[in-house]
C-alpha cells in the first residue's frame, strides 16, 4: 500500500515538473532544445515562418531538406539549388556560414507574399549580406518558399588571349658580397588623407598611389598622438585598402581607432609601407553602371565584369565617397559572394552610413581581386 | 702616441715585470708593416728565446735563436691594427708594438649604389659609396683615387674621380634625360665593381585617348603614352577609364601594354569619357556613338 502510494506521489510530482519545465523553462533548457540558437522550426502558417525555416535548414547545411520544403523545386535540381546556395566555384560563398535571415514583407494576399530577404553571412573576412526578393505560396495550411534561383553563368567556349605583362623580382641572395646591390622598394605616397570623428571611434581616411614603374604591396598604418604627447593608438588599414598596387594605381584606404575621440588628437603619423611583389597585370576588371544612392539606403550599386579568361574567385569592392570640394568623406567595402566568371557580370553593393549619405557627391571604386593557384574553372 | 698604444704597452709591462730590470736582450721592430707581407725582426742575446705577438684577431708564438733575425713569411699577419711583441729567453724579456697596416693595393671594393630605380632627369639623384679592401679584407685607410663613372644607353657618360678619406668614397651622379639601364662602375686600382641603375620615365604627360564605336560597346584607346621628356611609359602602367552618364559611371583600370590602354566598354550615348593615370588626368569626350 505504501509503495504504491509512493509511486503514485512520485509520478504526479514528475508531471508537474515536466509540465513547469515546459511552461516555464530556464534559459540553459531553452538553448540545448535548440530555440537559444534559433535553429528551432516552426509550423509554416505564416510566409515569414516559411522563410526562417528554409535559412535554419539552410545554416545546418541540410540542404536536401531544405530543397524538398521549397515550392517551386520542380522548376532545377537539388545539385542546382546547392551550388546556388554554396557558391558554383571556389568564392567567399563556399567558405561562408549563414548566420541570420530578415525578412522584410513587400506585399501580401491570401496565398501569396512577396519578401525581400536579407541572408547574412559570416565568413573569415566578416559578415556579409546576400538580399533577394523572394516569393513565398500559400498550399493548403503550409506557406512555402518560390526559390529565386540564380542559375550557374554559362560561359561560351573560346579563347581569351592574355599578354598582360607580368613582374618577377630577384632579390639579391644572402652570399652576395657585402654592399652588392638589392632592388629597391616601389615608391608609394599618401595623396590624401583625412581624419573623421564618428561615435564608434575616429577614421583615418585617404588614398595611397603607386607612384613607381613596379607592382608594390602596400600598407598603412597611422599613429595618434595625444595633447599631452602620448601615443593614443596605433593601427593600419587591415584590409580596408587594396595591398596590391600596379604602377599607377590609386587605392583608398580607412583605419579605424576605437574608443578615441578627434578632441583628444593633436597629431597623426601616417606611415606607408610598400614592398616590391611579383605580380601581373590581369586580371582587368571593369566597374560597370556605378549608381550612388541616397535612399531608400545609401549604398553604391553596380556590376563587376572580369574581361580577363580567368576565374577570379575573391573580389573586393572599395570605394571613396567625396563631397563637393573633392574631400574623401567615407571609404566603404565589400566582398562578393561568387566567383567572378570571364566576361559575366556581378552585381554589388557598397553600404554608406546614412548620415554621411547627402554629403557625398562623387565616388571613385577600385577592386581588388584574388585567385588562388591550383583554383580551376 | 694613441691611448689604446699606451694601455697596450702599460698591460704588456704588467705581464712582464718580473724580467724588467733584465735589459741584455733586444729587438729591433719594424713601426709599420704591410698587412700579409713578410718582414724579419732582427733580435741580440744568446741561446734559445720565444717571440710572441698577439695582435687583432691573431696570437703566434714561436722558438728562436736569439742574436739573430727572426723571419715571419707572407701571409703570417694579415690582420691590420696594433701588435704587441714580446721576446723572452725564459728570465728575460724584451716588449715592442707596431702596426700591420692594410696593403696598399685594393684587391676588392664594396659599392653602395642608391637608389636601384628613379625617374629621368634627376639632379644629384644618384649616390655611389665606396669602401676599399685589401687582400685581406682589411679597409684601406690611407687616401686612394677612386673613379666613378655613369653611363646610360643614350647620351654621354659622366665620370667623376674622388679621394678617399678613412677607406671611404663617395659621389653624386645626375640620372639621364633618357630612360633606359644606366651602368655605374667604379674603379680603384685594377678592380672594378659595376651596378645597374634603371633611369625610368616619370609620369604621364599629354595623356589622350580616343574613342570609336565597336558594336554595342565603345572601344577607349590612347596615344602611345609618353613622359614629358618623351620617353614611352613602361608597360603594365595602370590607366583609368571612366564614362559617367546619367548620375552613373563605369571605370576600368587597363594596363599598358606597348605603350598603348585600351579597353572596350559599353558607353551610353551622351556619355562623358574621361581618361586618368595616377594623379595626372587626360582628355575627355563627349560620347555620341560614333
Amino acid at each position: 500500500m505504501r509503495g504504491a502510494v509512493l509511486a503514485i506521489g512520485i509520478g504526479i510530482v514528475t508531471v508537474v515538473l515536466v509540465a513547469i519545465g515546459t511552461i516555464w523553462p530556464i534559459p540553459s533548457a531553452i538553448y540545448f532544445a535548440g530555440s537559444g540558437n534559433g535553429n528551432v522550426l516552426r509550423a509554416p502558417s505564416a510566409p515569414e515562418d516559411a522563410i526562417q525555416n528554409l535559412g535554419i535548414r539552410i545554416r545546418l547545411h541540410q540542404l536536401p531538406a531544405a530543397y524538398n520544403s521549397l515550392a517551386n523545386k520542380a522548376e532545377f535540381t537539388e545539385s542546382d539549388f546547392d551550388q546556388d546556395v554554396t557558391g558554383f566555384y571556389t568564392s567567399l560563398r563556399t567558405q561562408a556560414t549563414l548566420e541570420s535571415v530578415d525578412a522584410q514583407p513587400l506585399h501580401q494576399s491570401d496565398d501569396q507574399a512577396d519578401m525581400r530577404v536579407r541572408f547574412h553571412w559570416i565568413t573569415v573576412l566578416g559578415p556579409y549580406d546576400d538580399t533577394r526578393d523572394i516569393q513565398v505560396v500559400r498550399n493548403g495550411n503550409r506557406w512555402q518558399v518560390d526559390w529565386p534561383l540564380v542559375r550557374r553563368p554559362s560561359v561560351p567556349a573560346q579563347v581569351i588571349p592574355v599578354n598582360y605583362l607580368r613582374w618577377d623580382v630577384i632579390y639579391s641572395g644572402s652570399t652576395d658580397e657585402w654592399g652588392s646591390q638589392n632592388v629597391a622598394g616601389p615608391n608609394v605616397r599618401i595623396v590624401d588623407m583625412r581624419p573623421v570623428n564618428r561615435a564608434e571611434g575616429v577614421y583615418v581616411l585617404g588614398e595611397l598611389l603607386n607612384n613607381d614603374v613596379v607592382p608594390a604591396w602596400v600598407d598603412v598604418r597611422a599613429t595618434l598622438v595625444g595633447k599631452d604627447g602620448n601615443i593614443l593608438g596605433r593601427e593600419d588599414s587591415f584590409d580596408m585598402i587594396s595591398h596590391r598596387l600596379l604602377p599607377k594605381q590609386v587605392t583608398p584606404f580607412r583605419i579605424h581607432f576605437p574608443n578615441v575621440d578627434l578632441s583628444q588628437v593633436a597629431s597623426i603619423r601616417m606611415h606607408p609601407e610598400s614592398i616590391l611583389i611579383s605580380a601581373s597585370a590581369d586580371p582587368v576588371v571593369e566597374i560597370l553602371n556605378q549608381k550612388y544612392n541616397v535612399q531608400p539606403i545609401a549604398s553604391l550599386t553596380g556590376q563587376l565584369s572580369d574581361q580577363s579568361g580567368q576565374t577570379v574567385n575573391f573580389a573586393h569592392v572599395l570605394s571613396t565617397f567625396y563631397d563637393s570640394n573633392g574631400n574623401v568623406v567615407w571609404v566603404s567595402d565589400r566582398y562578393i559572394g561568387r566567383a567572378l566568371l570571364p566576361q559575366s557580370p556581378v552585381d554589388f553593393t557598397v553600404a554608406v552610413p546614412e548620415d554621411l549619405a547627402r554629403k557625398i557627391s562623387s565616388e571613385r571604386t577600385i577592386v581588388a581581386t584574388y585567385s588562388p593557384k591550383g583554383v580551376e574553372l | 702616441m694613441s691611448l689604446v698604444r699606451c694601455l697596450l704597452l702599460a698591460g704588456s709591462a704588467l705581464v712582464a715585470s718580473p724580467f724588467l730590470l733584465a735589459q741584455s736582450l733586444s729587438m729591433n721592430l719594424p713601426a709599420r708593416v704591410a698587412a700579409g707581407s713578410a718582414f724579419s725582426v732582427p733580435t741580440s742575446g744568446s741561446g734559445p728565446g720565444t717571440l710572441t705577438i698577439v695582435g687583432p684577431g691573431q696570437a703566434l708564438r714561436r722558438n728562436v735563436q736569439l742574436g739573430s733575425a727572426v723571419a715571419l713569411a707572407a701571409g703570417v699577419l694579415y690582420n691590420a691594427g696594433e701588435y704587441v711583441a714580446i721576446l723572452s729567453d725564459g728570465s728575460d724579456s724584451q716588449i715592442g708594438l707596431f702596426e700591420v697596416t692594410a696593403a696598399q693595393q685594393p684587391s676588392t671594393l664594396s659599392f653602395l649604389a642608391e637608389p636601384s630605380r628613379l625617374p629621368v632627369d634627376l639632379q644629384n639623384g644618384i649616390s655611389g659609396t665606396v669602401y676599399l679592401f685589401d687582400v685581406y679584407h682589411n679597409l684601406i685607410v690611407s687616401p686612394m683615387p677612386v673613379s666613378f663613372d655613369l653611363s646610360a644607353s643614350s647620351g654621354p657618360s659622366q665620370t667623376r674621380t674622388v679621394t678617399t678619406r678613412y677607406g671611404v668614397g663617395w659621389t653624386r651622379m645626375n640620372s639621364a634625360p633618357k630612360e633606359g639601364s644606366a651602368h655605374f662602375v667604379a674603379h680603384a686600382g685594377d678592380v672594378s665593381s659595376t651596378r645597374v641603375i634603371d633611369e625610368v620615365p616619370g609620369d604621364p604627360c599629354n595623356l589622350s585617348m580616343t574613342a570609336t564605336p565597336d558594336g554595342v560597346k565603345a572601344k577607349l584607346q590612347t596615344a602611345p603614352v609618353r613622359d614629358c621628356s618623351g620617353n614611352p611609359v613602361p608597360d603594365g602602367t595602370v590607366v583609368t577609364f571612366t564614362a559617367s552618364y546619367n548620375g552613373m559611371q563605369s571605370t576600368v583600370d587597363v594596363p599598358l601594354k606597348k605603350d598603348i590602354a585600351q579597353v572596350e566598354m559599353p558607353v551610353p550615348h551622351g556619355a562623358t569619357i574621361s581618361v586618368a593615370s595616377g594623379v595626372v588626368a587626360g582628355n575627355q569626350i563627349r560620347w555620341s556613338g560614333q
